[in-house]
């Protein structure tokens, strides 16, 4: 499968998760999440781009229960709870803003 | 379902030669979903999963040594090191990562997740553990 | 006929190193690569038998990239094993009759 942005192809799986994660981009994660009917904000991008802070670091996407706490730590308390990520991410925080990332479905993901 | 096991994880194999060292850690991370006490204990060549500086670039495998670092925001923080593994390989705790947690309980202070152990203790472990998993 | 040996098995978990050095000729070369290359490092309690057949004239060579993946860094290497890249292996057993791989 394949997703086209500004007139370039960029492989994605079945699920639509990009195959290479170098290849992403903001327009990239743009256009993820419009395959999807979304639209980013500014709060979006918050989560987006702590995801790939920490996939830099640590080589994994974490888990809905570490990106909880890990964003409260980070942004405050009133956006480190599952109510605030499901209203951005209402697929589930972890599997839908790593998507829109360009990182592969958080380990742990079934 | 309340009642909480002990989980103590025996890793034996050197990374990236085999299978079994990222085959463990990601079952320990999927498995610290279900908020259990974990241990991971790191005996005879399992010693080398933890070696600082890792570089894999040339072996063209992905470097999941710096997935360990993440084990703290897990709540794995129960890390037991074989001091005569260590030994015997001409390794001392000085080059292995330093690995680490935020103490909820005491303000997020951050502490040593690294325990080094002799014969004894690791034996005690593993006779003290509700489930054994072996990699 | 010169040979080399390649080691990818931990001396501390398989005794592949041993039965090659027990089985080598003394003007073999051994090559230590993927788990293999702990055993090149100094101070371990397998440093004493390659010591030995060094003595006895045996040549050592360690991979550099597999030492780097395991965070082993090449100033840790006995003294006497040299730390080859790909392009080494291949000149290696370009320059040896035959190559014995002790899996």
């Amino acid at each position: 499968m394949a997703l086209e942005v500004n007139g370039k192809s960029y492989e994605v799986d079945e699920e639509g998760y990009l195959a290479n994660l170098n290849e992403w981009d903001a327009d990239v994660a743009a256009a993820l999440a419009a395959s999807d009917d979304a639209e980013l904000t500014e709060s979006h991008w918050e989560v987006i781009n702590f995801l790939r802070e920490y996939y830099e670091e640590y080589q994994i996407a974490p888990a809905v229960r570490v990106l909880t706490k890990a964003i409260g730590k980070r942004l405050g308390k009133d956006k480190g709870n599952s109510k605030y990520l499901y209203e951005l991410f209402p697929y589930g925080p972890a599997k839908q803003a790593c998507k829109y990332a360009g990182l592969p479905k958080p380990t742990g993901c079934v | 379902m309340s009642t909480t096991k002990k989980f103590t994880y025996i890793n034996r194999k050197a990374p990236y030669g085999s299978v079994y060292a990222l085959e463990s850690l990601e079952v320990v991370l999927i498995g610290a979903a279900f908020e259990q006490e974990v241990q991971l204990v790191f005996v005879d060549d399992g010693v080398y999963q933890l070696t600082k500086g890792q570089e894999t670039d040339g072996i063209g495998m992905k470097n999941f040594s710096k997935t360990y670092a993440a084990l703290g925001d897990y709540d794995v923080n129960q890390i037991y090191v074989c001091e005569q593994s260590l030994a015997d390989r001409g390794l001392t705790l000085d080059d292995l990562q330093a690995l680490t947690y935020e103490d909820e309980d005491d303000d997020w202070a951050e502490k040593s997740s690294m325990n080094l152990v002799n014969r004894e203790q690791l034996s005690d472990l593993i006779s003290d553990a509700d489930v054994l998993l072996n990699f | 006929m010169s040979t080399l040996h390649t080691v990818n098995k931990s001396p501390f978990e398989r005794n592949s190193l041993d039965t090659c050095l027990l089985l080598i000729k003394n003007d073999s070369t051994v090559l230590l690569i993927e788990d293999g290359v702990s055993g090149a490092l100094q101070n371990t309690t397998a440093s004493q038998s390659i010591s030995d057949a060094m003595q006895e004239g045996v040549k050592f060579a360690v991979l550099g990239e597999d030492l780097n993946a395991r965070g082993l860094s090449a100033d840790r290497v006995i003294d006497g094993i040299s730390v080859v890249d790909y392009a080494g292996f291949v000149q290696l057993a370009a320059d040896h009759d035959n190559v014995q791989s002790w899996l």
